[in-house]
């Protein structure tokens, strides 16, 4: 039983985003480099649990990016992955990273990918879905439950105003997101493990991509707030529906 | 021709479709071409009523099959259909059901995506889509290179274009191939708005101090039927349940009127909700970092101006 989690390395969720570059870069400076939130709350923390009970499980990481992204697959290591992998290519285009780990999950033969629901830098939440595509597999998006017995899958999805439980087979694509599993720390001993675990380098094979950012922006900001006081809640009434409009 | 796919629910179309509908009949429109829509299964509505919201003709792919939702038969049929009727433009609701199959359907059309878009794209010279990028902490304008390119609309950022137009119905002929997976059960939270097609929502946070003291939060939002969500804490607290936690880690809202009770506005939690219209910040420290990002600010006690809100607002229901 192989279970590939895909990591991805984004920015602390604390962080101040800010540009360089006539606004077309990310200014890394003061950043905090973190596992992608969705990537290792739920979907690392979910195979760690399945590999809890069942020993026979073996927990491969992938992540697409340079060398910097080496201290959050330790991290993620220090966790419980068993080994990882990095595909050493910058793109931040969804559908080269998605066919770096596609060539990566054809060679290793894994039972079950994992992804988070979505990255927190570029939300754009389709590395699983592109997976389902180039793999030709089942695809399960925003998981928050999965039992599996031998075989067999049962996943509970989100959908839009409730959940909806699916029974499938191995092999599938997993998107995770908050209620698969609970956040952990890395203990010491983890970390020292860590150290060792293989990490192994692959050369990036897809270079065409199909997008490309032209610039950032930051969202306007407010023109400052209207206090109104708290004796006089009609005031506040009025002004939502004459000024803003909205109720 | 834009081809805009159209999500359903129980054999229900879903809201967000209406609006990734308006969105492609203006791309349409921009591009000099005609929009089209693409239903997969059965559905109750009337589908030359899709007219209304901007399509001139709806493909349905008449198969029952196709009601129960199946990330990866979904994605080839609307891939296989998208081919069929040569579309190059594709645009889906950037909700549950959207994010699974549309970067899916690209993979097979091999056309770039931007998904949560916010804006029209720019076409006049190539073609460049706006996103909410960092969770709503930035915008990104990304160019698509290819020939055919899908969009996946954040949901609540065009707004649904209504006229009294009729669509003409296709029944489109396209292979299903069978489903490997089966939904055994299906939960819904009875009687609410979900979060994301809410226009109204109001908020709690720890400053709500528990969650016995939930009832001042739920009279506001029935008196204004508003749905209901929450900051993280309260979330992992258990205090709400998690479908409520909106923020960088939660789910990302675009209502019309936001309103946040005792939630002090941090950067993750604003990350979440600073694409609404309107914000409106009641905490009893002033000097929450929320105000700042508020377009009305009440500073007081939640317990005393909370109720008060909600007499205002059943007194002028009761007058309107």
């Amino acid at each position: 039983m192989k279970i590939l989690v895909c990591i991805s390395k984004t920015p602390d969720t604390t962080t101040k985003i800010a540009f360089t570059e006539g606004n077309t870069k990310l200014d890394e400076n003061g950043v905090q480099w973190i596992i992608n939130p969705y990537d290792e709350w739920y979907s690392l923390v979910k195979a760690i649990e399945l590999k809890e009970k069942d020993p026979a499980v073996s927990i491969h990481l992938i992540t697409v990016g340079g060398a910097d992204t080496e201290p959050i697959i330790r991290k993620a290591l220090a966790l419980g992955g068993d080994e990882a992998i990095r595909v050493n290519n910058n793109s931040n285009d969804s559908l080269i990273v998605a066919q770096e780990i596609a060539a990566i999950a054809k060679e290793g033969a894994y039972d079950l990918i994992f992804t988070g629901k979505e990255t927190i830098d570029y939300n754009s939440a389709s590395i699983g879905s592109m997976l389902s595509a180039l793999l030709d597999q089942n695809f399960i998006s925003a998981a928050v439950k999965l039992d599996l017995n031998e075989n067999a899958l049962q996943v509970v999805r989100e959908i839009d105003g409730g959940e909806e439980t699916c029974a499938l087979n191995l092999p599938a694509i997993i998107s995770c997101q908050k209620g698969m599993a609970e956040q952990r720390i890395p203990n010491m001993r983890g970390i020292m493990a860590a150290r060792t675990k293989p990490l192994k380098v692959v050369e990036a094979t897809t270079t065409e991509a199909t997008t490309q950012i032209k610039n950032f922006e930051l969202p306007p900001a407010k023109s400052g707030v209207k206090l109104i006081d708290p004796a006089n809640m009609d005031e506040l009434v009025r002004l939502l529906k004459e000024e803003a409009k909205v109720i | 021709m834009v081809l805009i796919y159209i999500d359903q629910d129980e054999q229900e179309i879903k809201k967000a479709s209406f609006e990734a509908i308006s969105y492609g009949a203006a791309v349409a429109k921009q591009l000099g071409t005609t929009a089209e829509a693409l239903l997969l299964g059965t559905v109750k509505d009337n589908l030359a009523d899709l007219g209304k919201w901007g399509a001139s003709k709806v493909h349905h792919v008449n198969n029952i099959a196709l009601n129960s939702f199946d990330a990866r038969v979904n994605a080839t049929v609307v891939a296989e259909a998208a081919k069929s009727l040569g579309a190059s433009v594709l645009v889906f609701a950037h909700n549950l059901n959207g994010r699974a199959i549309a970067p899916a359907v690209a993979v097979k059309l091999g056309a770039g995506i931007v998904t949560g878009a916010c804006a029209l794209p720019k076409t006049d010279a190539g073609f460049i889509v706006t996103k909410t990028v960092f969770s709503g902490k930035a915008f990104a304008s990304i160019e698509i290179n290819t020939p055919i390119k899908v969009i996946s609309i954040n949901q609540n950022s065009f707004g649904a274009v209504m006229s009294d137009a009729i669509a003409t119905v296709n029944e489109l002929a396209v292979s299903v191939p069978s489903s490997t997976l089966k939904i055994t059960s299906v939960h819904k939270i009875q009687g609410e708005v979900p979060l994301t097609e809410a226009s109204l929502v109001v908020s709690g946070g720890r400053g709500l101090k528990g969650p016995e003291h939930w009832g001042v939060l739920l009279d506001l939002a029935k008196a204004l039927g508003a749905s209901t969500a929450c900051s993280r804490p309260v979330s992992d607290a258990d205090w709400r349940p998690h479908h409520e936690h909106v923020g960088q880690t939660g789910i990302q809202i675009a209502p019309n009127l936001y309103i946040a009770i005792g939630i002090s506005g941090a950067i993750q939690h604003l990350a979440g909700v600073n694409r609404s219209k309107t914000i409106v910040v009641i905490n009893k420290d002033a000097e929450a970092p929320f105000f700042k990002a508020a377009d009305y600010g009440v500073v007081g006690d939640a317990f005393e101006v909370v109720p008060a809100l909600t007499a205002a607002i059943l007194k002028s229901k009761s007058n309107a």
